[in-house]
Order: structure tokens, then C-alpha cells, then sequence
């Protein structure tokens, strides 16, 4: 009978948001990490987790569930652009974190040349290889064409391999 | 740096070193080998930044218990008998899930009954159910002072065969249900009633089958306690938890 219940609830219902965050929470995270830096990035991971459990009950397609959580990720990162330049960190706290926004999201040279990229290649490329998301859910995040996220993973990608290569 | 990076990987690709291809073939190549890395760089990540997350996976609960943003908060709990799953709404305990059921299937009818927005989150009252859950098995506590929350009492079909059994004839009232549970609940520590005696209690002497089928689904074993109804005709009985748990709580209550 567990079985049973479990298989209808799974193709009807949403599935408990514990799980969600077990599977997709880590590539939220990284995701704000690599985009806000450590110390702003955590505090986007968590802003994007209280609204996705605010709004979970919208969800239509519970299969859509990660590009969801980081399409809220991505807003909830600009929002902490915007805020930033309405109001600059006070001198002592830019000290703290002096090196957020340059500070490699994840241990090793190659994200951290990832961080230096342009923007949009930056931002594909995390999501990507960071989030794991596919081209057509990265379309979805960054409200671009799939073709413009495709080439802005390869372009991201043949940049880093030409600096790579070139030194 | 950068060197010795693309030395590994051509190493990796030893074809790279002889092959005639043109330059795209070669920028293709180490283009897939630089994703592979850059996916693998991540998910070690990860496993360094486990206690990071679970640091800020706690600090998400607690804001959103504040907030009123978790549903259902649920907590595990090690006892004797194993694992326990502890679920609980804003208006108290909601469900006991014993180590013979999977995790899993619990948060899914958790999810699917109560509200999807199931959170493993720090609610007082799951504190509580932890530490009366141990002061129990020790044999320190006899009865359980909890809020509980009864709404999982109500019959578990889906919307399109509400109110009757697999047979199809129709499922007794939620009020018996609840009445039955309630009789339950009323039976000391470290004494036993049959299902007839509850049928009876509950309003129904003639329904002791209807009373099995309640207790089989009460989703607060222990807590309230199903363990001590057993068969008039002798024996320890059916048990959600499984006939074993059932033995070891009557044991642990001196009650067989």
C-alpha cells in the first residue's frame, strides 16, 4: 500500500518541498555563490528558498522544478545587484568582504577564471556546469532564445580554452 | 598554471598529440574536455560546501516556520525500535511514522494530504514529541502530553473512491474513525483491549472489523496507542509498525 500511495501522489501531486531542496538546493547555492559571491550569494540562496516555498503551491510542472528555483534565483540576484548600488556596504563591511565579488565561487583556477568572464557567459556558463541545467532551461533563467544560451555556453567556453591555451 | 592545466589534458587525450585535425576539431575537443572539468570541479565543490549548506538549509527552517511559509515540519528521530518520522502542523503532531514505513512514502503522503510544503524544520512541538519519544522507551513516561493534529484520520483513498473501500461498499464515517482512535488513546500503559472492547467503546460493538481497518491506519502509532488493541482470539495482532515493534512496545509495557 506505501507503494501505492506513493506512485499516485508522485504523478498527481508536488512533491515535499524537503526533497526538492535535497535535490536542487546545492545547485541553487552555487549558482547564487558564483553570481553574488559568498557572503551576498548566501543570502540570495536563502531569500530564493523562502519565496519558492512561498509560491510552490503555483507551480504547474513539478518535472520544471530546478530551471524554477533558479529562474527565482536570478531575480532574486539582481534584486541584490539593485540593492547594492542604491546602497553602498559601509567601509568596514567592504573590508570583510573584500574579495566577494572576485572570490572564486568553488575551489580551483577554472571557476575562478569562469567568475572573470563577461557576463552573460558567465552567468550560462554557471548554470550550465554549475546548475546542471540544460540549454532550453538556461533560456528560461537568463529570458533569452535557446540558440542565444547555447552560444553563450560555447562562446564562454572557447574563451576560457583560448586563455587556457594562450596562457 | 594555465601550462600545466592544458599539458594534463592533452596527457588525458593522448590522440590530441598526433592527430592531423583541423584547429576547430581541436578547439571541439577541448572544449568538451573543459566542461567535463568544470562539471566535476562543481560537484567537488559541493561535497566541500556540505556543511555550508547544511548550515543555511537551517537557517532557511527557522525563518520559514517564522514566516509561516512550512506547512508540515518534520524531524527524524532514533529509538529503539529504529528510525521515527515526526511530522507536525502549526495545530500539532500529525504523524508518527514507524521505521517499517520508508521515509519516503511518508513525505510523499505528507505532501499529498496535508501540504507539499513539507520542511525538515526545528517546531517545538516535534522538540517535544523527540524527548517524550525517549522518556517513553525508557520507560520514564507513560502517556504522552502532545497537541496533536487529527486530519490524517480521515480516509486516505483518493478523491474518486472517497467514502468507500476496495470492495465498494462504503468506508465507515471519519467519526468513527476518530471516535475509535479516541478509544484508543484512552487505554492506560501496560494494559491491553481487544478490538471488540474498542468497537464498543467507539459507539459500534458490531464494527470490530472497521476498527482494525482504523487502526491500521492511525497515523500516530505510539503516541496513540494501537499496539495495545489485540485479536480477542489471542495473539499480538496486526501492526502498522509490523508484528515485531508491536511485541517489543507490549514487552517494553510489561503488558505480555
Amino acid at each position: 500500500m506505501p507503494s501505492r500511495t506513493r506512485s499516485r501522489a508522485a504523478a498527481l501531486a508536488l512533491p515535499p518541498f524537503e526533497r526538492v531542496l535535497e535535490e536542487h538546493g546545492r545547485a541553487v547555492l552555487r549558482f547564487c555563490v558564483a553570481e553574488a559571491g559568498p557572503q551576498r550569494g548566501e543570502d540570495c540562496f536563502q531569500e530564493t528558498i523562502l519565496a519558492a516555498l512561498d509560491g510552490y503551491a503555483t507551480l504547474r510542472d513539478a518535472g520544471a522544478v530546478r530551471g524554477w528555483l533558479l529562474t527565482i534565483a536570478a531575480r532574486k540576484v539582481v534584486d541584490q545587484h539593485r540593492a547594492r548600488e542604491r546602497a553602498p556596504e559601509p567601509v568596514a563591511d567592504v573590508d570583510v568582504h573584500a574579495t566577494a565579488g572576485t572570490e572564486p565561487a568553488h575551489d580551483g583556477a577554472l571557476w575562478a577564471r569562469v567568475a572573470r568572464l563577461p557576463e552573460k557567459q558567465r552567468r550560462a556558463v554557471t548554470l550550465r556546469y554549475g546548475g546542471d541545467l540544460s540549454h532550453r532551461e538556461i533560456a528560461v533563467v537568463m529570458e533569452t532564445s535557446e540558440d542565444a544560451a547555447r552560444r553563450n555556453v560555447f562562446e564562454g567556453l572557447a574563451r576560457l580554452r583560448k586563455e587556457l591555451a594562450g596562457g | 598554471m594555465a601550462e600545466r592545466t592544458s599539458r594534463s589534458r592533452r596527457a588525458a587525450r593522448p590522440t590530441d598529440m598526433t592527430n592531423t585535425r583541423t584547429t576547430n576539431d581541436d578547439l571541439d575537443a577541448g572544449i568538451a574536455t573543459l566542461a567535463t572539468e568544470l562539471r566535476a570541479h562543481a560537484l567537488a565543490a559541493d561535497a566541500l560546501d556540505e556543511t555550508r549548506f547544511a548550515r543555511l538549509r537551517d537557517c532557511v527552517a527557522t525563518r520559514a516556520l517564522e514566516r509561516g511559509l512550512a506547512d508540515v515540519a518534520i524531524a527524524c528521530h532514533d529509538s529503539p525500535l529504529g528510525r521515527i518520522v515526526l511530522g507536525a502542523t502549526e495545530s500539532g503532531l500529525v504523524r508518527v511514522g514507524l521505521p517499517v514505513e520508508s521515509e519516503d512514502a511518508v513525505l510523499d503522503e505528507l505532501a499529498a494530504r496535508v501540504s507539499p510544503r513539507v520542511l525538515r524544520a526545528p517546531r517545538t512541538v516535534l522538540d517535544d514529541a523527540r524527548r517524550q519519544l525517549d522518556e517513553y522507551f525508557a520507560g520514564r513516561r507513560h502517556e504522552f502530553a502532545l497537541a496533536l493534529d487529527w486530519r490524517l484520520t480521515a480516509s486516505s483513498a483518493s478523491p474518486s473512491t472517497k467514502g468507500r473501500g476496495r470492495d465498494g461498499r462504503p468506508r465507515p464515517a471519519t467519526g468513527f474513525r476518530h471516535a475509535v482512535l479516541c478509544a484508543t488513546a484512552a487505554i492506560p500503559f501496560g494494559s491491553t483491549a481487544t478490538y471488540r472492547e474498542i468497537a464498543a467503546r467507539a459507539g459500534s460493538p458490531a464494527a470490530h472489523r472497521a476498527t482494525g481497518s482504523a487502526l491500521a491506519s492511525n497515523p500516530l502509532p505510539i503516541v496513540v496507542p494501537c499496539h495495545r488493541v489485540l485479536p480477542s482470539g489471542g495473539g499480538v495482532g496486526q501492526y502498522r509498525g509490523g508484528t515485531e515493534a508491536k511485541t517489543r512496545l507490549l514487552a517494553l509495557e510489561g503488558a505480555v
